[in-house]
């Protein structure tokens, strides 16, 4: 069977310059929500998900949904410290941080406030997360009214920049250094010495202790023996699967709201598909007669609009893509449930993000096409070849 | 007026443009109304507040408490009516998912405080009396199928172990704007239960005052009492904390307005094509009219009153069933916002949208309409 050739379509795409602009804006701007949703939800979860390590374990107080609502005494720490299980740096020390976390209003630079999480670290804290690294100034020094700021801290609150002054529990800290940490949820902490932090801030107990384990296997037997020790109340947990549990609900909740935007939206530009689609076999009835005239079949006449319909949709899906692409810049902060303070994260377009972004826009086009092109198909010769 | 059958003749005509057409600007506009109540809930908890209630808190943030002992000082306060407190619990009920409210208040002054939970008076003084009474509202207990005299567990996070608080009472907002999603019981209940290290620390107190007019003196000298005492206070009115709170969430409004905009300008620009298309279609009609001695100004008033009539249909239609909808259905994206519903003015905002969108989508055929040269249209006709 012959096929009409697609450049037939082309032309007639480029014939009604202004309707198939108008088309294609309208697609490529459901693409581009439905990337951006994807895109905030992604930069959500990412941040969380990357923030833990499959090689740590974490131990909190059972009970607790996160760090927050924790408390670790200080033995219970050493004996948490001083399991076989836990790797040992080459110092002879084991690989292990207890930490304390509190929860610090600061003013953002906009004016507003909100809360930060505050972070008293140890000398291994560092090792434990690879991921981190100084990109201005110095690490603080243990015993020293010295902090070292999270690279979203320092772009978005006041007072935050290496050599500034913050005010914390009366006390003024010199910010003495800002760190990467690569995307993490520790972008948007403030670390200091945790034994400096323990009096100031009046809290004699830690939140949580993190361990490196000598070997990821080793996990389940850490965590059973942690979890029947009759002088600890803790839970156990992978330390990547303690963040990405945190993500949870909010993740779902922008996800299932970008997905609604998009849906309802997609029905309302297939709509329009339709619209123009009807329109243009509308205005070459006597065209498509001739064609059928000549010997192209039915078959043929279906397919060639919607390979039409499918080129526009294709066309804005991809100028949805490239509109999304300046995207993956934005940076945005929300509070995480977890620590009932600022979590700020980077939007996240990925090439899978934008691949479903151009198939969900010729999914637009193949439905906007389907009925006006059975349409054309169905035209008695005749009476198509009679029309004005 | 009189031409008004001969606009909704020619919608009638294209029947399917017509009706695709209006969908779609219903869709857009279901869709702008949504997402702006999406903001508006937001906001609830500020429309809720009462201007003449200050909150107190630790200076620092939530999560640090303040003692009981800042109790009587406050009472002292002139200008202070009513003193209350309570603590965030942060339970859950069952599921960590099933997310609502609870606190842990004094009772006996929270009444005073909070006057606009409204509660019978039998089951008021049922919950007075009983240490281990809870009351909640009228949407948790529907939510969770709770009755009078039911033992609720709930399982504490911040305050471990299970808590087991019978339900005494029912209550109703006395606005539409106030939670109806939270569980109140027993302070007293709460600290008797914890060890003594945590015994006696309040999250909030509660200020309710004579007259609002006092509320930035109030809260000055409120926080220039505790200034230099190991746990300074912030205090502001509960309008100011809401909105703070509201703050720390983020840049919601931002985000929703991109996407917003987004939706709108997309549904426009399909909306003017489909009427240059339907413009297109009856140039020859329009050069039969002029030729009838129709002038240039009503044509452009004929092809712009299509457009205004479908958009004002479709904005009709999307706020319409956006209005109904969220009032009809218990709509609370798993407990995040409780009080789901379109306002008017947002109503009135997508109507008004609805207005601009046929004013610009009939602007560019209107204007070719009225300007088309009658010879040459008709040449291409015949």
């Amino acid at each position: 069977m012959a096929r009409i050739p697609i450049v037939y379509n082309l032309r007639h795409l480029g014939a009604r310059r202004v309707s198939t602009a108008l088309t294609a804006l309208g697609i490529a701007l459901v693409a581009w929500v439905f990337i951006f949703t994807l895109a905030l939800a992604g930069g959500f979860e990412a941040a969380l998900k990357t923030s833990g390590s499959p090689d740590n374990a974490i131990a909190v107080r059972s009970g607790s949904t996160g760090e927050l609502t924790s408390i670790v005494s200080r033995e219970a720490a050493t004996v948490v410290e001083s399991q076989p299980e836990v790797a040992r740096s080459p110092d002879g020390m084991p690989l292990a941080t207890a930490e304390l976390l509190v929860v610090w209003n600061l003013p953002r630079k906009s004016g507003t406030t909100t809360n930060v999480v505050v972070r008293g670290v140890g000398p291994k804290s560092p090792a434990l997360r690879p991921k981190i690294r100084l990109v201005a100034g110095r690490m603080f020094r243990p015993g020293l009214d010295e902090i070292v700021v999270g690279r979203m801290v320092s772009e978005r609150f006041r007072n935050a920049a290496v050599g500034d002054h913050l005010k914390l529990s009366g006390r003024d800290w010199a910010v003495v250094g800002v760190f990467d940490a690569g995307g993490t949820s520790y972008d948007s902490e403030i670390w200091g010495d945790v034994e400096l932090f323990m009096p100031v801030f009046d809290r004699p107990v830690f939140q949580s202790v993190t361990v490196r384990l000598d070997d990821r296997s080793h996990f389940e037997a850490l965590k059973r023996r942690l979890e029947a020790d009759p002088r600890l109340t803790v839970q156990v947990r992978r330390e990547d699967e303690f963040y990405a549990a945190q993500s949870g609900m909010l993740a779902r909740l922008l996800r299932s709201l970008g997905l609604f935007v998009t849906l309802v939206m997609a029905l309302g530009a297939v709509f329009g598909a339709l619209n123009t689609m009807y329109a243009a076999v509308g205005a070459r009835t006597k065209e498509i007669g001739t064609l059928r005239a000549i010997g192209f079949g039915r078959g043929a006449v279906l397919l060639s609009v919607l390979v039409e319909s499918t080129l526009l949709a294709l066309l804005g899906g991809a100028i949805g893509c490239l509109l999304a692409l300046p995207v993956r810049t934005f940076t945005t902060g929300t509070m995480s449930f977890a620590t009932f303070s600022e979590l700020a994260f980077r939007f996240q377009v990925t090439p899978g993000m934008l691949g479903a972004g151009l198939a969900f826009a010729a999914a637009m086009g193949l439905i906007g096409g389907f009925f006006p092109a059975r349409k054309a198909a169905s035209l008695p010769i005749v009476e198509a070849l009679r029309e004005a | 007026m009189k031409f008004l059958r001969y606009v909704l003749a020619h919608l009638w005509r294209s029947k399917r443009r017509t009706f695709l057409t209006v969908s779609s600007i219903a869709l857009a506009l279901f869709l702008f109304c949504t997402l702006r109540t999406v903001m508006t809930s937001f906001d609830a908890s500020i429309r809720a507040s009462d201007d003449t209630r200050l909150v107190v808190r630790h200076a620092a943030s939530l999560v640090f408490p303040l003692p009981l002992a800042y109790r009587e000082r406050l009472t002292q306060m002139p200008g202070v009516t009513h003193v209350g407190y309570g603590n965030w619990f942060g339970g859950y009920y069952q599921d960590p998912k099933n997310q609502f409210a609870q606190f842990a208040v004094d009772a006996p002054t929270f009444f005073d405080v909070y006057p606009e939970v409204i509660l019978p008076a039998e089951q008021r003084q049922a919950f007075l009396g009983e240490r281990t009474a809870c009351i909640a509202g009228r949407a948790a207990c529907k939510k969770f199928g709770w009755k009078l005299g039911d033992v609720i567990p709930i399982t504490g996070t911040i305050y471990p172990g299970e808590w087991r608080l019978t339900l005494r009472g029912v209550y109703a907002g006395r606005t539409e704007d106030v939670d109806e999603n939270t569980v109140f019981f027993h302070w007293d209940y709460l600290n008797e239960s914890l060890p003594d290290v945590r015994k006696n620390q309040v999250g909030i107190y509660w200020l309710r005052l004579a007259s609002s007019k006092d509320a930035p003196a109030v809260s000055e000298r409120v926080d220039a009492l505790f200034e230099n005492s190991p746990q300074p206070t912030k205090t502001e009115t509960e309008k100011a904390f809401q909105a703070g709170f509201i703050s720390m969430i983020g840049n919601v409004q931002l985000l929703l307005t991109i996407l917003g905009s987004a939706i709108v300008f997309a549904i426009v620009l399909v909306t003017i094509n489909t009427m240059m298309m339907a413009a297109r279609e009856r140039t020859g009609e329009i050069a039969v009219l002029k030729t009838l001695g129709f002038g240039d100004g009503l044509i452009l008033r004929l092809v712009g009153a299509e457009a205004m009539i479908l958009s004002l249909a479709g904005g009709i239609l999307g706020c319409g069933i956006a209005w109904l909808l969220f009032r009809r259905v218990d709509f609370t994206a798993g407990g995040f916002f409780p009080n789901f519903r379109v306002l008017p003015e947002t109503v009135a905002l997508g109507l008004l949208l609805a207005v601009l969108m046929g004013l610009l989508s009939g602007l560019v055929p209107a204007v070719s309409a009225s300007r088309l040269r009658i010879a040459s249209a008709l040449r291409k006709v015949a």
